[in-house]
């Protein structure tokens, strides 16, 4: 009976429909499918959340880093709060954070109150998606790095430190490689979310054609539109995407659990 | 005293310190200040303007109640899906396990936007099942069902994946032992194996009735946004922002950030229970591992 | 080059690691701290090495004083109980390290490597990772890693805790032999006295952040000074005695006892090494031995049990008027020569070779 639930669950709800997506889109036949899916203005979209997403789960790897290292290694009064908030982006709705993003980077809002006349326009702007990203994918940057930091082997920074390597050395030779294997899946994985991501960005990117259009807008707006074809298309591709990413993300954190042992 | 618990920093200090007001910076910025400004704008108006918004407004009034009712069906089917599919990964040695283990992902890495437009395709008007559902009068999309099933989907993961580890971790041996001693199915499922992951599988229903409650874009195609019919908590946000409501909008948001701070502190209360249960486990094991 | 460590004390919260502690070390010695865990060794070890700071103390290398130099200025090699590898880097560049970060030319670096990897006989496995190594294998890496900046003292933390026992012993001799070659003052840590007693050439036993005993293995064997040392080298049977007038008495065998010379009697353990009492059929009276430490008389006693363990036979039996077990160790030739059977039941004379007398002290907890 586990079999049967496990099989129609994971048929009806995750293989069915994306093979339908997929169908549908393989009907319109290779010229078709390029002429709906390779538009000018889609193009714009896949590079702006192709991009977005890039220079969002970058910001979040080094941050990632940065609060993963502090979580694992620094005692500090506060540190269990600090900790428990990191998982914030996790349960709060992305419309709420997209929403009171917009409202915070605005000219009057707290934030943009000092940015915008610094020229830094963090609502209905590029920085604006960037930001959101930032938000929703952060958890995922760290988390997967902090467990990583804390099974180090301490005894080999000690053992370079007296071999008469300098505090940095330590770092960039010894530390760093140990922990690469894992910032760089965490990159995946924030890749990944933030490749997807719809709810906070409607709110905060404008969502103006060419400029802060993201794939998942656009599709969305080619649904309200009616054009099934073309938003099918679109979501085709996006979805290649993102199980392309799947697929890398499952290999290193393959790799990461044959370096652990 | 063994050295790892006798070792002194090797930081300095001040490197120390800037790491920490670093990450505390970015936590800060990112995280606190934005939630903070939820409640802030929430209650800018006063407790009564923000009262207002939520109860006086008969189609937010109708968003959370629909939120309330399609997340608990979600999260059930979620539930039941959750153990049985975790069940049988943990359990069984199958062809194509892995390939299962990594298809219980797929909804993770979807953009939410796909998932519902692939449900559209198949059970909207012109979908698939299209003409089937409308000879059956059945709606799916722009209607409940839908919701449900889009909002099923994005936390599909949630459960199985928090189970698969726990089942591993316990092993098969104390549900053998039921049934050697003449246990049913149904009876090792309730005394053994259900005791045994309740706090994994309780974290896992947390998370996902987080999710459920705050889904946006699966929900928001299938949905056709139709206020007071089909919006949900989220959805509702949306249209008071589009509408120019931001106050109103500030106030639903702060119950679903309201609720996500819930959802945290149970997160915190489960996984300190979840440590325990796994210490328990490993100490049980060492203890029969060395003969006294 | 020579170790003096002074006055030395560090705490960890309440909890005091060491405790006023002295050490000498004295150039080329290969020298063992030896004691249960907690008792502050590894952490000694770690303030010599410059990897832990000390409360108080002083710490001298050939008369001068490095107590504030950071690790990295104080040239000791230390070999890491786990042995801490770089695993993302090969056996060869492992034991490079350290030329790397002081920029010693390349094709140094390579002889230098080459000269160590034949020295811990690993050559043709410079470029395996130490995942691909076994564990005596990659101890031996860490070894030459330590050695390759030319250290001018080794430093070792229960070097041979996470191995198997065969391989534990051929390293140890391995060890022992290229001590003997290159010569270096090193200090390791181990809680096997058997390890610490093969190896070392001075061995030094602590306890609860203190130095009990510091000497070679002989005399800390034959002449245990505190009873804390007794116990810990090898089994011991204890009994509760009496002592007055320079002797003590256990079960009216007197022992001399020169260091308690009053009138008044007062408690004493006694303390009895399985392998120092004899064993004989119970008939006649055992021969009186005289002089320090010396028992003399027998005691009757039935046998118990029996255990037959290769050459040794272990004979656990009760001295009459008694509920005490005492232990004795024959070696299993005598015990087929005795003259009669070594049976359970059996009637048997013990007769203490060897005996020390410990007046109990308030500090000292089994």
């Amino acid at each position: 009976m586990t079999f049967a639930i496990t099989a129609l669950v994971m048929t009806a709800l995750v293989l069915l429909p994306l093979a339908v997506l997929v169908l549908r889109a393989a009907s319109l036949g290779p010229q078709g499918f390029v002429a709906a899916a390779w538009t000018p203005r889609a193009r714009a979209a896949y590079g702006v959340s192709l991009g977005a997403a890039v220079l969002a789960a970058t910001v979040s790897a080094v941050l990632g880093l940065v609060v993963a290292w502090v979580l694992a290694r620094i005692d500090f009064p506060g540190r269990r709060v600090l900790d428990a908030l990191v998982d914030v982006p996790l349960a709060l709705p992305t419309a709420v954070a997209g929403l009171v993003y917009s409202a915070l980077y605005v000219e009057k809002g707290w934030l943009g109150h000092w940015l915008v006349p610094l020229g830094i326009q963090g609502a209905y702007s590029y920085l604006g998606i960037v930001l959101v990203l930032v938000f929703v994918s952060l958890p995922f940057a760290i988390r997967v790095v902090q467990p990583v930091i804390e099974s180090l082997d301490r005894d080999t920074e000690e053992a370079a430190r007296i071999l008469g390597a300098s505090r940095a050395q330590t770092f960039f030779r010894v530390v760093l490689p140990g922990i690469l294997p894992a910032v760089v899946t965490g990159f995946a994985l924030a890749l990944a979310r933030a490749l997807g991501e719809y709810g906070s960005v409607v709110f905060i990117s404008g969502n103006m054609p060419f400029k802060t259009e993201i794939a998942p807008v656009l599709i969305v707006s080619r649904l309200e539109e009616f054009a099934y074809a073309e938003a099918t298309t679109i979501a085709v591709v996006l979805l290649a995407m993102s199980l392309t990413l799947l697929i890398v993300v499952n290999a290193l954190q393959q790799r990461l659990a044959r370096n652990a042992q | 005293m063994s050295a790892s618990q006798s070792r002194a920093p090797h930081a300095s200090p001040a490197v120390s310190a800037a790491l920490v007001a670093a990450a505390v910076g970015i936590v800060g910025l990112l995280i606190v200040v934005p939630l903070a400004s939820v409640f802030f704008e929430a209650f800018a108006g006063g407790v009564a303007a923000w009262w207002t918004a939520l109860a006086h407004d008969p189609d937010t009034r109708h968003a959370i109640w629909l939120s309330l009712t399609v997340a608990p069906v979600a999260v059930a089917i979620n539930t039941v899906f959750g153990v049985a599919a975790a069940w049988l990964v943990a359990r069984f040695r199958f062809p194509g396990r892995s390939l299962l283990i990594s298809l219980f992902d797929v909804p993770f890495s979807v953009s939410p936007v796909v998932a519902g437009l692939a449900l559209v395709l198949i059970f909207g008007r012109q979908g698939l099942l299209g003409p089937t559902l409308a000879w059956l009068d059945w709606k799916v999309i722009f209607s409940w069902p839908g919701l449900v099933l889009a909002t099923t989907f994005v936390t599909l993961p949630l459960v199985v994946r928090e189970l698969i580890p726990v089942m591993e971790a316990i092993g098969p041996e104390e549900e053998m032992a039921a049934v050697s001693l003449g246990a049913s199915g149904w009876q090792v499922f309730w005394r053994v194996t259900l005791p045994n992951i309740r706090w994994a599988l309780l974290h896992g229903i947390v998370l996902a009735n987080a999710r459920a409650m705050g889904e946006f874009g699966a929900v928001y195609v299938v949905s056709g946004h139709i206020a007071g019919a089909t919006d949900t908590m989220p959805l509702r946000v949306e249209k008071l922002f589009q509408e120019y409501r931001t106050p109103a909008s500030m106030a639903v948001a702060s119950v679903l950030a309201g609720l996500a701070l819930v959802t945290l502190v149970a997160k915190f209360v489960i996984e300190r229970r979840l440590e325990a249960e796994s210490r328990d486990l490993e100490a049980a094991r060492s203890t029969a591992e060395t003969p006294a | 080059m020579s170790i003096h460590v002074r006055d030395i004390s560090k705490s960890f919260g309440a909890f005091k690691a060491l405790d006023r502690v002295s050490l000498d070390v004295p150039d080329g010695t290969l020298l063992a701290l030896l004691g249960p865990s907690g008792s502050g060794k590894t952490t000694l070890l770690r303030i010599i090495a410059g990897l832990e700071h000390a409360d108080e103390g002083v710490i001298v290398e050939d008369g001068e004083d490095i107590t504030e130099r950071h690790a990295r200025q104080r040239e000791v090699g230390f070999v890491f109980q786990h042995y801490a590898l770089f695993r993302h880097m090969s056996v060869f560049e492992n034991i490079a390290f350290g030329l790397r970060v002081r920029k010693v030319p390349t094709a140094e670096v390579r002889s230098r490597v080459e000269e160590l990897l034949h020295l811990v006989r690993l050559e043709g496995l410079g470029g395996r990772k130490p995942a691909q190594l076994s564990g005596g294998q990659r101890q031996r890496v860490a070894l030459a890693r330590a050695l390759a900046i030319r250290p001018k003292i080794l430093l070792l933390d229960e070097p041979f805790g996470a191995l198997d026992a065969k391989v534990r012993v051929e390293l140890r001799q391995w060890l022992r032999r290229l001590h003997d070659e290159i010569g270096m003052t090193s200090v390791f840590v181990t809680h096997d006295q058997e390890e610490a007693f093969e190896l070392a050439d001075e061995v030094v036993v602590m306890n609860h952040g203190k130095i009990e005993q510091q000497g070679t293995p002989d005399a800390v064997f034959d002449q245990p000074a505190t009873p804390f040392v007794m116990d810990f080298l090898g089994n011991v049977n204890v009994f509760h005695g009496r002592v007055e007038n320079g002797r003590a008495f256990w079960h009216g065998i007197p022992i001399d006892y020169p260091d308690y010379p009053h009138a008044q009697a007062r408690d004493a353990r006694v303390y009895l090494r399985p392998h120092e009492l004899e064993i004989s059929p119970l008939s006649g009276n055992g021969q009186a031995v005289t002089g320090n430490g010396r028992a003399s008389g027998s005691l009757p006693a039935s046998v118990l049990r029996v255990t037959r363990n290769g050459a040794i036979t272990r004979v656990a039996c009760r001295p009459h008027g008694s509920d005490a077990e005492l232990q004795v160790d024959v070696p299993t030739e005598v015990a087929r020569g005795l003259q009669m059977d070594l049976v359970p039941g059996a009637h048997v004379a013990i007769t203490p070779r060897k005996a020390r007398v410990f007046l109990p002290g308030p500090e000292y907890v089994i």
